[in-house]
């Protein structure tokens, strides 16, 4: 009997096995634990993992204690299932650092709302939390305190970024899922450079309480899976209103694994042509279009269209996510949480700025000192004002695009996997990279990334899927009928 | 426009980061790079268009006035890099 490790398949299968009593959820963690101890040297996707004496040490779970609430008649709906989080989702008495130094030993006194939620429906946590570019600093998890993760696929390759971590352990069995977070493609990107499903949900649809804030009007928590399934699954469980953040918006959730399975034929797709143009590898370029050559075969129409203000949302982006990111940073000052400086004979503004100069990697220094130039007397009309009225020339883009379209499909990067180093020392080169996935944030609007393919040195390629706000169930319809009659998401690296 | 090593400078002190002289000279470049590139924004037409500061219309949350559970003082200063009693303790402030 050829017995498949518990730890290579999805959350779906597991909750089968769980529920026909053929495996239990201490042996799942058990397996998991395994592979991370024996995988995580190398991928490097998990921090903070006590690796002593091959003990469990800190990796362990923890559980809701006893009470469990009923919610819309889905009890215990991921019991037994562990969850990997990435390292700036609060989770009480748990270090979440979000990968700097700054926050080094900060154990919040509170869980996230997710967590909570994903408590409520009896999943387990993993206290070791994944790694991340420092404050979701990033786009590669070179950022990282900690060091960067490697790409599954290629260890000399990045994982993207910043839910780096969290992408690569899901790619190589050592999660069986994830939660990561997006600002400007955090979840995606990385979700497409490790071959697996990242979805960032409409901005409102998931709870920030508990998410260590990078840029409050583009932040949003969301899974990376190694289906769609699952990700629709877990959507299930942390999607709600939630009158602790007062950005979140009271819809009603949806089942999102009703729209599985439904017929896709007729639904109109856009192609933006500036998401087409130079800078796009050739190879990529090629895989998506077979992607959507696919998806026409499957039913779908295609149209060209076009999203003319795509060339200024990096800039636009790197004005209003730096300014917030300034802001809500501004906390980390070495009182009430994680690192101080030590340095003898300080003044309390020494102190601060001793504290951030130590405890801030550069790429955090270099945003919050742009996003305080953006907002400073003389400069915030001519960048961060002018900045706020181009995002509203983006979104009418979309709303334009959304009246003719169901959704809008993309590449998700210009490129596969890039080495590490590669880009590091070069901050605009990397920012570059965020060119397919940003406008989404901009807009509020909800995107997936999907697996569409490899390159010939077998790096995964990612199709994005864009669509209107609060239409996720859209996105999971699309995506699953492409992943279904598709081999991508049954492919594993060879570690 | 285009950003000096001074402003970079009066910058990091606004934010209160200290910077070496070697992380200002190279802090400076990069920043002046990024603004050359985030300047291409002043082609666009903005007249008439309103900022989009929030993509959705938030309102304020309120709730009724009535005390409910809230953080402890002890769990407050649990992650102090230093307290004593119910105080965070930092340097002297007032000469």
């Amino acid at each position: 009997m050829n017995k498949v490790n518990l730890n290579e398949l999805t959350a779906h299968e597991l909750l089968g096995k769980l529920k026909k009593e053929q495996t239990t959820s201490e042996e799942i963690l058990s397996i998991l634990v395994k592979r991370i101890k024996e995988m995580d040297p190398k991928v490097k996707a998990y921090v903070r993992v006590d690796k002593s004496n091959g003990q469990t040490g800190h990796l362990s779970c923890q559980q809701a204690g006893g009470r469990q609430e009923l919610a819309k008649g889905q009890t215990n709906l991921l019991k037994g299932i562990p969850v990997s989080i990435k390292d700036n989702i609060c989770t009480e008495g748990y270090n979440t650092e979000c990968c700097s130094k700054i926050l080094e030993g900060f154990k919040p006194p509170y869980d996230a709302t997710v967590i909570k939620k994903l408590k409520e429906a009896g999943a387990l946590i993993l206290d070791s939390k994944t790694n991340m570019d420092e404050f979701a600093f990033g786009s590669s998890t070179e950022n990282s305190f900690f060091g960067p993760t490697h790409n599954p696929w290629n260890l000399d390759c990045v994982p993207g970024g910043s839910s780096g971590g969290s992408a690569a352990a899901v790619a190589a069995d050592e999660a069986i899922w994830a939660l990561g977070s997006d600002t400007g493609g955090s979840i995606r990107q990385p979700a497409s450079f490790c071959g697996v499903v990242g979805l960032k949900p409409t901005y409102g649809r998931v709870s920030r309480y508990g998410l260590i804030a990078f840029a409050s009007s583009l932040d949003q928590i969301g899974p990376i899976t190694k289906d769609v399934r699952d990700n629709a699954l877990l959507m299930n469980v942390i999607a709600a209103y939630d009158p602790k953040d007062s950005t979140s918006v009271d819809l009603k959730v949806p089942d999102y694994t009703k729209s599985l399975g439904n017929d896709i034929k007729g639904m109109k797709v856009a192609i933006p042509a500036e998401y087409f143009i130079e800078g796009l590898e050739a190879e990529v370029k090629h895989i998506v279009e077979e992607a959507v050559n696919k998806l026409k075969e499957l039913g779908a129409d295609y149209k060209r269209v076009s999203l003319p203000h795509t060339e200024y949302a990096v800039g636009v982006y790197y004005i209003i996510a730096t300014a917030e990111a300034s802001s809500n940073l501004a906390r980390f000052d070495g009182v009430q949480y994680g690192f101080r400086s030590k340095k003898p004979k300080q003044s309390l503004i020494e102190m601060y700025k001793n504290t951030r100069g130590d405890g801030f990697g550069d790429e955090a220094k270099r945003r919050i000192i742009l996003g305080t130039f953006a907002l400073s007397h003389g400069y915030y009309d001519a960048y961060y004002l002018r900045a706020l009225k181009v995002r509203t020339l983006i979104k009418q883009d979309f709303d334009r695009v959304f009246k003719e379209f169901d959704c809008i499909i993309t590449p998700t990067s210009p490129t596969p996997a890039f080495k590490i180093g590669e880009k590091i020392e070069d901050p605009l080169k990397m920012y570059l990279s965020d060119i397919y996935t940003i406008s989404a944030n901009l807009a509020g609007i909800p995107a997936i990334s999907i697996p569409c393919g490899f390159t010939k040195r077998g790096l995964p390629v990612g199709l994005q899927i864009l669509a209107k706000p609060f239409n996720e169930e859209l996105l999971f319809q699309l995506a699953y009928a492409y992943e279904q009659n598709t081999p991508w998401h049954t492919t594993k690296p060879k570690l | 426009m285009t950003i000096t090593k001074e402003t970079v400078s009066y910058v990091a002190h606004l934010a209160r980061i200290q910077l070496n002289p070697r992380e200002l000279e190279k802090l400076s470049g990069q920043l002046k790079d990024i603004l050359d590139f985030i300047n291409k924004l002043g082609k666009v037409d903005i007249k008439n268009v309103n900022p989009t500061s929030h993509i959705l219309p938030i309102n304020n949350v309120l709730r009724d006035d009535q005390p409910q559970e809230s953080l402890s003082a002890d769990k407050a200063l649990e992650n102090a890099p230093h307290q004593e009693g119910n105080f965070f303790v930092v340097p002297k402030i007032i000469e």
